[in-house]
């Protein structure tokens, strides 16, 4: 979190610049065109998607390069031979990571509202499943970080996995405006769950239920927890 | 105060890096791991540090295992690696406040402020690594080992890549941190470096460990001494008298010599110039010279690759 705080003009201008930008293009050209998804303005409709795409990319990218960072520059010693526990070390930088993430798309939250005006259905939902998939994202991210031998690795999954799967996932639309193919498609995309489930406690409907959107979230969370803590059982790329 | 029992450690798929290592280390002192590149140096000083995990065997450091009490041991040692793994746009004392951090040590501001004044490193605190050279690089490496005041300190090749200078002022340190109460557990290829502030030695290779000696003993006991006598005439071939004594003549002609063990080398050497003189030699100067420890290493290690 050190590093977030030195570089607070990258870490706030840089959300607040892109969601602003966003909003210009999607709310106020596109969106001019569109009345309304599902009861909802679309500038408004946008807004739990564009928290969930920082949230996602920033909370992956952030715990990659954060222990990436390290390992590359072998000054991960220092972790590993510090009286620290594995799940400490953890906390450490998948709780950096998701705060920071969760922090940011609070910002994102902020700037929307001198966009356009809306109101949260279920606020505290809306905080839980924040939490949930800036954890799991990081903990995510914090994988890859640990996999890459490279930088280009460490950029690759982000790059060509997570950021299509978000945009993909209907960060911007709703999936009543695609053809039904691309409908079938799009229900393959697991991102497509955690951002329907998020955009239904702005809205308090979308396109899944909160229930299979939970589901997805929490399955994909106990995943990462597993893969973590086999990497730390194993010492997989930390401890020869 | 530290205890290694049969330690091991394999590297898929057979690369032995450390076979059955047995090793007592003594609280207080300064002990020196010597061994060629590869010997397994590293490997030890990180499996003790829980850097690398050991294939079998058990160590432990007070008392306590590094595998059950990770917790316990890790807070008694500090380590100076080998090379220079920092992070390059941190300040020399934020980097050494979060080493201090991650041994749950509150901020001390006077303490930081004594290691790095002592370390000559008060003047460039909020300097980044990056504009540090590479011998205040492992100051602030060593900084960073001290900042939760350790009972052991390891220190991987501390010396390597610095000049003179700094190199003398590191054995102070270490001969400092000594008095302190501070174990110190060294590698070196410098051998010189062993022998001048090292109490006892260990010599790997190959992952083994050749012997575990008091340095002063293990200069009596492998070390020699070289005579040469110089002679005012040429000679060419060595008189028979001195055929049993092992002496032999130099390229030259101008002088022979003979070894003698440092631990009988009085009676020895005595008992040769007498036959010398007995010969009717006639002796111009006497030269000796004794081996140092990076001979009496060379030696071992040449010893243990013939076998």
């Amino acid at each position: 979190m050190a590093r977030a705080f030195r570089t607070i003009m990258q870490s706030i201008l840089a959300p607040v610049v892109s969601t602003s930008l966003y909003f210009i293009v999607f709310g106020a050209a596109i969106g001019s065109k569109i009345s309304q998804l599902d009861g909802v303005p679309y500038g408004a409709f946008i807004i739990p998607g564009l928290m969930m795409l920082s949230v996602m990319t920033t909370s992956v990218n952030y715990a990659a390069f954060g222990i990436y960072l390290p390992k590359y520059t072998g000054s991960i010693y220092e972790i590993m031979s510090a009286p620290i526990s594995a799940f400490e070390v953890i906390i450490g930088y998948v709780g950096a990571a998701a705060t920071k993430s969760i922090l940011i798309s609070f910002l994102i939250l902020l700037t929307a509202t001198a966009f356009v005006s809306f109101e949260i259905q279920h606020p505290l939902w809306m905080l839980i499943l924040l939490i949930i998939t800036g954890t799991t994202f990081s903990l995510f991210g914090f994988i890859i970080g640990l996999w890459a031998s490279n930088w280009e690795k460490l950029q690759l999954i982000p790059l060509i996995v997570i950021t299509p799967l978000v945009f993909l996932g209907g960060s911007f639309y709703s999936t009543s405006m695609l053809p039904v193919f691309w409908q079938t498609i799009t229900k393959l995309n697991p991102i497509f769950y955690i951002i329907n489930g998020f955009r239904w406690s702005f809205f308090g409907s979308s396109d899944v239920a909160i229930h299979i959107s939970l589901f997805c979230m929490i399955t994909f969370l106990l995943l990462c927890i597993t893969v973590v803590s086999i990497i730390f059982k194993t010492g997989y790329k930390i401890r020869d | 105060m530290i205890s290694i029992q049969n330690l091991n450690k394999v590297y898929e798929p057979n690369l032995i890096a450390l076979a059955e290592i047995s090793l007592e280390i003594k609280s207080g002192e300064i002990f020196a791991l010597l061994g060629p590149n590869g010997a397994g140096k590293t490997t030890l000083i990180s499996t003790i540090c829980g850097l690398t995990r050991q294939t079998s065997g058990f160590i432990k450091v007070s008392g306590f295992d590094t595998i059950k009490n990770y917790k316990k041991t890790r807070s008694l040692i500090g380590l100076v690696p080998q090379e220079f793994p920092l992070e390059n746009y941190e300040s020399v004392i934020e980097t050494v406040k979060f080493t201090r951090g991650l041994f749950g040590k509150n901020p001390d501001a006077d303490y930081i402020e004594k290691i790095l004044k002592s370390l000559k490193l008060w003047e460039k605190r909020n300097t980044p690594i990056i504009a540090l050279s590479g011998g205040m690089k492992r100051r602030v490496l060593i900084a960073k080992a001290l900042s939760h005041k350790p009972k052991i300190l390891f220190l991987d090749e501390p010396t390597s890549g610095v000049d003179v200078q700094l190199r003398k002022e590191m054995w102070d340190l270490i001969i400092d941190l000594r008095k302190g109460g501070v174990t110190v557990i060294l590698t070196t290829h410098y051998i010189k470096e062993a022998e001048i502030i090292a109490d006892r030695v260990g010599i790997l290779n190959r992952g083994k460990l050749l012997l575990v000696e008091e340095k002063k003993g293990l200069i009596k006991r492998f070390g020699k001494k070289v005579v040469s006598v110089e002679l005012r005439e040429k000679l060419n071939s060595i008189p028979k008298k001195l055929s049993k004594e092992k002496v032999s003549l130099s390229e030259d002609k101008n002088s022979i010599f003979f070894e003698v063990s440092n631990s009988d080398n009085k009676m020895s050497i005595s008992n040769t110039l007498k036959i010398i003189a007995e010969t009717g030699l006639s002796i111009k100067d006497i030269h000796t010279s004794e081996s140092s420890l990076e001979d009496i290493f060379l030696e071992i290690i040449a010893d243990e690759e013939r076998h």
